[in-house]
């Protein structure tokens, strides 16, 4: 009631809503007021520091900025007054003075020049001040300050929005300027590249390189914009493709649920490997008498030397004839396809089920098994439920967050933004990982354990919350099992005892255990520093106990989170490209459940359940596997032990291959397929946060390449099956038939939404955000405490390989680099393999940053370039896995988790030492 | 065989190889050296958010300057970004940043000031001499306003004050070993304990008085903000005790309004009797901590109170700006409303009081309100204390009654205009205050009085102009000065400002575009800096055209 605020407007009574500003009031019953540094865009406070959007308010001395007072009541505010129109004037020719003109602009239609000609402020009667010089140090964006007005916004976008921290408003008065760290070129500051600042500047002082020519004009326009989703990580980042002849010419962040306009790096500059040459745009036969080998590597740039040119007819022909000879003769088992995380739900529930039917086997998998499979195991087992109980938005809502075992600015570099706003807010951070990284700095613990001793510390946070009588009572009264077990389970673990173990101060596990047990709102987020390890289950469970004793679940504010790694790896799990499960995780062994999917896709089933990624590698070297499918899956990269792994596919019989570039796993191909990027199709995805998002078709497909949906249903009819979608909505309506999780959400409905989140309870109803706050989908309703054991890593370090080797990704590449390091932005950014050591590791081995380094494990030798890295902890060697020159997954263990099957890419036992050559220097 | 390695690598992996990759970590790298030096520097001290501006003078003090390699030491340690450091140090005047391709400045810096009582008696040619007599041997550079308008010229070797300043006395101090500065002898705690100092204080902390009594007598004696804007005392620690808890304090000594330099004269000469006031004042709105923000330029009177530093911007003495600065981020002056008393520092409803406005808290009491109110002249009431300076004989601080006149001022109080020189007009209020001719020398001096004339009395700081001073250049150091110390935040101020300097600097001004431009500096900024930066220019086109035309 006191909300509504009733003041006069140009002599209107108006009512502001509750915060609403005179601007607001004002834009929503369409009187136009100029602005430049405020933005109505979500993530931007008022500024006010412009002062374009003066008005005057009747009895103050002075006129008011209305994109941030508020008014009171009976306030009488005139936004046209002559006085204000003669303000807002002046200001316009203060900052059009010292721009270049607008002919010479560097963009001519900026917020600033369309507002300067709107109120006929184009031109300047002062005297135009020294420009400064343009910077166009980083390969993405060029810095042109003499088009800066100094509104914040790029401060703002950097400090406060995305929380990158790097912009800065340096120096005082009318020498006050733009800085990167300090002062220095954009491409040699901390800069991560997002763009966000780009996006938010209202007069070209900030530009994307890509639409500038040599002098800084603006030289590209689109002709057209296509709302679609980032082909990237699991955030998934609503976006807009700006077009010009059918090439992408840049890329803007939109207000999707798990974004809200912003962008990383990669989806915002890494998109021109659409276009890049190594696009295979013909589909390819393998040569006669040209042999396989695990080091048979091809040129992208050249496939001829291996592979000759066929029309899609022979093409496919040879692709399913192959496949369909080793069914016949050898039995579905001895087939295996490897589906898509990056790919569409559709194209993820058309692959599964033409292995399950064409081939006739369960012996379907995709990356997931290498990045979540045992936290999906563990939350299966625990609260009968694959996926996150809250989004990562929910952090707006909590008071203390949990990260462990995840590098989100480098992973989920969106999702971190919030998490950094939430710390602005007044959230406590706690992070958890052995290799320190940016969130420390925000962090009020940055707990770096011994690596793989995830189990110790999580026991002794719970220890703690056991002895102290911090857990919720009530809560694990009402919805859980097994308390008791685990309570007796975690009485051994003091943190005394696992002080020694983890390497974490008793009183800090303490400090710790207390923060996020008191916490009225906790979450925690976890990444693959929790699933890849031969214990992953086990640390998965732990985080589940704590979540559960402490009542942090179900609520606002409150959850488990697994990050998810690809675009669409929750959604292709969702869709059943998983060997023991159908679709929405119903058990392929479970009589009754294949008993409806038989009738429903009217073909018999295997009942036993399929192997799983590492699994399907050790049985072609056991014979027993002989012909696979991959689609847009690159094992030669991305399994562990990828020598064994590139062994097993060169043994194959037959192996068809399908994807938009000749991967390190094709050049092991009898046919390769080309296929179609996403921007160049239409499709749901599913991200992290069960938002299901339409991707939509942007570009026309290269040479004869075609859509995946097309080629996996022409395979499907050449192996019998009666296929006839007609477009991937076809395909999603009959998910929606069999697939509970999808109820109420239409393909009609996902283009007027764009994303909608499940479970969705009716047609015309959000999604539920947060889940499970009345119970769990188990038999008995309720979550179940597992306890978990220490136990010791796959192999320990030992004299001759006394370091630690850990993997993952980078804030530029993703994945095994197939699309990212054709990316030419990336490309620049992340050139080159690298391996990052501490400085003390560094010193006792002689080594200066950028020297070549030798890293070896049991299983192979990489050499590469040291980099110094002050996150690296000493005896630790943190290598990017998606540098095909030196690949680091020939260096990882295949042994697995016994539950999630997952390798323990995060731990084996290595050295390090200079290269031979560099060492007789 | 580099032949093959290279075609190797075009073979073996996707990339277009243009670039090489980097060593390190994006950005600048943290030296060892520099991070052991910082940390020394800090010692045990908390590595809080609001004490940036402290430790950037920690290390500005021991090393003369800022290298980047301790800013990005001092930033790693203190969990901020690079950024956040670099734009705060390089927002004040006396931070020197020294990159790594540049040379640091010699270890003596003279400052010399070219506020306008400087300049009128020859600052910018003391300026140029000691530039080129000291050459090497010390940095010499402009400054503003130091508050020794009395003793004119001024500047300060390090942080010691030169008065009356000549090369011959400049190259004295530098000569003399302790650069710093040794504290003025006031009137110390012993002296002011045996006048029955503090016993007023004790009498509130016994509860023989109440806060509603203060309050009360403050009313009574029509005390009003002495730092300038006149608020009355009273009802300004009424509103700020109705507000929720916790509340704080933060006192005003951030003097930087040129040609003032009445809060140094008291802090300097009977400090204890401003920090009683202080204390009152706290304990009548329950401050649970007070905040002194002390202007870098009065190092004499740093060595007798705890405080926070200024470091060298007239804007911090904007009460917001000073917040922000306490907080320890650049002085930026806040969007009213909300005001001060109700989101101050760190977010809690804050009373901010000017020194000299505490200083008579305890007279005030102890001879009761009558006391303070009997004063004035013209139907004013109270105790004023004006710092006059500029073309009068005994220039200083003078304690007048309110309402005193410019004429009454010179007469009464200087000893008269100064030997051959004929009284043309005078600035009532500092740089911001305006101008008024001769001809209006007999208004009375108060709050509320000079506004119908485009001026206002502000912080009391009277400027007296004669014959020999040519208003053109008169409007023109005043507007120079608010283009150095615009924090920039706003367009009209920061652009303004910039643009005015350069119409101002024409020979025959453009007065229709000058009137425009002042309007909407007055109508649009956002604080007091910019709204009465133009009011100089203003009165010399409304009272001396004869001067620019």
């Amino acid at each position: 009631m006191s909300d509504i605020v009733r003041f006069t407007l140009d002599g209107e009574e108006v009512e502001a809503r509750a915060g609403e500003t005179i601007w607001q009031v004002a834009n929503r019953r369409r009187i136009e007021i100029p602005h430049l540094c405020y933005t109505p865009a979500p993530g931007y406070r008022a500024d006010g520091n412009c002062r374009a959007c003066m008005v005057e308010v009747e009895g103050e001395r002075v006129l008011a900025a209305s994109c941030i007072r508020r008014p009171a009541p009976g306030m009488k505010v005139k936004t046209a007054s002559e006085r204000a129109k003669a303000s807002r004037k002046m200001v316009f020719e203060l900052l059009v003075a010292d721009q270049p003109a607008r002919e010479r602009a560097h963009d001519p239609d900026s917020r600033l020049w369309r507002w300067a000609e709107h109120i006929g402020a184009e031109d300047s009667r002062f005297e135009r001040r020294a420009s400064s010089a343009p910077d166009s140090s980083h390969t993405a964006m060029r810095v042109n300050l003499d088009a800066c007005i100094h509104c914040n916004l790029c401060v703002r976008a950097c400090r406060e929005v995305q929380v990158n921290d790097v912009i800065g408003m340096a120096g005082r008065g009318h020498q006050a300027r733009i800085v990167f760290d300090f002062d220095d070129p954009m491409g040699k500051s901390t800069c991560v590249a997002c763009g966000e600042c780009v996006q938010a500047c209202p007069t070209g002082a900030l530009m994307p390189d890509t639409v500038l020519d040599a002098a800084g004009a603006k030289q590209a326009e689109a002709d057209r914009q296509v709302d679609s989703v980032c082909p990237y990580c699991g955030v998934g980042c609503q976006l807009t493709y700006h077009i010009k002849d059918d090439k992408l010419l840049y890329v803007d962040g939109r207000d999707g649920p798990a974004n809200e306009n912003r962008l990383c790096v990669k989806g915002r500059f890494g998109f021109d490997y659409v276009h890049h040459a190594h696009r295979l745009t013909v589909p390819l036969i393998r040569k006669p008498g040209v042999g396989k080998s695990a080091g048979g590597d091809v040129d992208p740039a050249n496939p001829w030397t291996h592979f000759r040119k066929a029309t899609w007819e022979e093409a496919l022909a040879l692709a399913a004839s192959g496949l369909k000879r080793i069914r016949d003769r050898h039995g579905g088992g001895a087939l295996a396809g490897f589906g898509s995380a990056k790919g569409s739900n559709e194209e993820a529930y058309m692959f599964q089920k033409l292995v399950r039917t064409g081939f006739g086997t369960n012996n379907v998998d995709h990356c997931t098994r290498l990045c979540h499979a045992s936290s999906v195991a563990a939350l299966m087992e625990g609260i009968g439920s694959g996926a996150v109980t809250a989004p990562f938005t929910a952090c707006k809502d909590a008071d203390v967050i949990i990260v462990i075992g995840a590098n989100p600015t480098e992973n989920h570099p969106v999702a971190a933004t919030f998490f950094k706003q939430a710390v602005k807010r007044g959230a406590k951070l706690i992070v958890m990982d052995p290799r320190g990284q940016a969130l420390k700095r925000h962090a009020v613990y940055m707990l770096q354990f011994k690596p793989n001793k995830d189990v110790a510390l999580l026991n002794a946070l719970m220890n703690v919350i056991v002895a102290e009588n911090l857990y919720d009572q009530q809560y694990v009264q009402a919805h859980t099992e097994n308390f008791a077990a685990l309570k007796e389970h975690v009485r051994d673990f003091t943190p005394e005892k696992m002080e020694a173990v983890c390497g974490i101060g008793a009183g800090t596990i303490r400090e710790v255990a207390r923060l996020y047990a008191r916490a009225e709102a906790g979450i925690i987020f976890w990444g693959m520093g929790i699933s890849q390890s031969v214990h992953g289950t086990d640390n998965a469970r732990c985080l589940i106990a704590l979540a559960l004793m402490t009542g942090q679940v179900g609520r606002p504010g409150t959850g488990l989170h697994p990050l998810r790694g690809q675009n669409n790896v929750q959604g292709a799990s969702d869709a059943g490209l998983i060997p023991m499960v159908f679709p929405d995780y119903r058990s392929v062994e479970d009589a009754d459940v294949r008993a409806e999917f038989e009738a429903f896709w009217k073909a018999p089933l295997d009942p036993k359940k399929g192997l799983t990624v590492v699994e399907i590698m050790q049985a072609i070297h056991a014979d027993r596997i002989r012909g696979m499918y991959i689609m847009g899956e690159n094992p030669a990269m991305s399994d562990p032990d990828a020598h064994h792994a590139r062994m097993a596919l060169a043994k194959l019989d037959h192996l068809v291959v399908q994807d938009i570039f000749l991967t390190e796993t094709a050049f092991h191909a009898d046919v390769i397929l080309p296929a179609s990027a996403w921007p160049e199709k239409d499709g749901t995805v599913t991200n992290t946060n069960r938002q299901v998002q339409l991707g939509r078709r942007a570009l026309p497909l290269p040479g004869e390449a075609r859509q995946d949906w097309w080629i996996i249903q022409e395979l499907a009819r050449r192996l019998g099956l009666d296929w006839n979608y007609a477009h991937p909505r076809d395909v999603f309506a009959e998910m929606g038939a069999i697939m509970p999780s999808l109820k109420n959400i239409t393909w009609a409905r996902l283009e007027r939404e764009h994303s909608v989140t499940y479970p969705a309870p009716a047609p015309d109803q959000p999604g539920q955000d947060i889940v499970f706050g009345d119970g769990f989908p188990t038999a008995s309703g309720r979550a179940k405490f597992v306890p978990a054991a220490i136990m010791p890593p796959g192999e320990e370090p030992d004299a001759e390989f006394p370091m630690i080797l850990t993997t993952g990704r980078q804030l530029e590449h993703w994945h095994t680099g197939a699309m990212t390091r054709r990316a030419s932005v990336l490309d620049d950014l992340e050139p080159e393999a690298v391996a990052c050591l501490s400085s003390a590791d560094m010193r006792r081995l002689g080594l200066s940053p950028g020297d070549p380094v030798r890293v070896s494990t049991r299983r192979g030798t990489i050499e590469l370039k040291a980099r110094l890295d002050g996150a690296v902890p000493a005896g630790m060697v943190f290598i990017p896995f998606c540098y095909a020159e030196a690949a680091a997954n020939t260096l990882t263990s295949p042994q697995l988790d016994p539950i999630g099957k997952i390798p323990e890419f995060k731990f084996c036992a290595a050295k390090v030492e200079k290269p031979a050559k560099a060492a007789a220097e | 065989m580099a032949e093959s390695s290279h075609q190797a690598r075009k073979h073996n992996h996707p990339g277009a190889g243009r670039r090489r990759s980097v060593p390190f970590t994006k950005g600048r790298q943290v030296d060892s050296a520099a991070r052991d030096a910082v940390k020394a520097l800090l010692g045990d001290r908390p590595r809080r958010r609001d004490l940036l501006i402290e430790y950037l003078h920690l290390i500005q003090d021991r090393y003369h300057h800022l290298s980047a390699a301790h800013l990005a030491a001092l930033a790693e340690e203190m969990r901020l970004s690079l950024a956040e450091v670099y734009e705060v140090a390089s927002f004040y005047a006396h931070f020197d940043i020294v990159k790594e391709d540049e040379t640091p400045p010699p270890a003596i810096t003279v400052r010399v000031c070219d506020s306008l009582t400087c300049e009128l008696s020859g600052g910018q040619k003391l300026l140029a001499d000691l530039a080129a007599q000291l050459g090497a041997k010390a940095r010499v550079i402009r400054a503003p306003c130091m508050g020794a308008c009395d003793k004119a010229p001024a500047c300060a070797v390090g942080h010691r004050e030169v008065a009356h300043a000549d090369p011959a006395r400049v190259a004295a101090a530098i000569a003399d070993s302790h650069v710093d500065t040794a504290a003025m002898p006031g009137k110390d705690y012993a002296a002011y304990i045996a006048a029955g100092g503090y016993g007023l204080l004790r009498a509130c902390l016994d509860g023989e008085r109440t806060p509603e009594a203060m309050i009360a007598a403050l009313d009574g004696a029509n005390l009003r903000g002495l730092g300038g804007a006149g608020f009355p005392t009273g009802r300004k620690w009424g509103i700020v005790r109705k507000e929720p808890a916790p509340r704080l304090m933060a006192v005003n000594a951030d003097e930087g309004e040129p040609g003032t330099f009445k809060d140094r004269h008291y802090l300097e000469t009977d400090p204890h009797r401003f920090l009683e006031g202080m204390l009152i004042a706290a304990w009548v709105v329950e401050a649970t901590d007070v905040y002194i923000y002390l202007r870098d330029e009065y190092p004499q009177s740093r060595q007798i109170l705890h405080l926070r530093r200024g470091a060298g911007a007239y804007i911090c003495g904007e009460e917001s700006a000073m917040i922000e600065s306490i907080e320890g981020k650049r002085g930026l002056p806040r969007h009213r409303p909300p005001y001060v008393a109700q989101i101050g520092l760190f977010g809690r409803p804050t009373l901010v009081q000017n020194v000299e406005t505490l200083y008579w808290v305890r007279d005030i009491v102890e001879k009761g309100p009558e006391w303070f109110a009997g004063h004035g002249r013209r139907g004013r009431k109270g105790l004023r204390s004006f710092s006059v300076s500029g073309r009068v004989k005994e220039p200083g601080v003078k304690l007048a009654p309110a309402g005193v006149t410019a004429r009454e001022l010179i007469d009464e109080f200087c000893g008269g205009m100064a030997d051959g020189h004929r009284f043309k007009g005078y600035l009532p209020g500092g740089a911001s205050g305006g101008i008024l001719p001769a001809s209006m020398a007999d208004l009375p001096l108060d709050f509320g009085t000079l506004e119908e004339h485009g001026c206002f009395v502000g912080s009391h700081a009277v400027v007296v102009l004669s014959d020999r001073d040519n208003m053109r250049e008169v409007a023109l150091n005043l507007m120079r000065f608010f283009e150095d110390e615009s924090c920039g935040q706003c367009t009209p101020c920061r652009v303004g400002t910039e643009k005015a300097v350069a119409l101002l600097s024409r020979p025959r001004w453009d007065a229709a575009l000058i009137g425009e431009l002042s309007q909407t500096m007055t109508d649009a900024s956002i604080c007091g800096l910019g709204q009465a930066a133009a009011n100089p220019v203003k009165s010399v086109l409304k009272h001396f055209r004869e001067d620019v035309s």
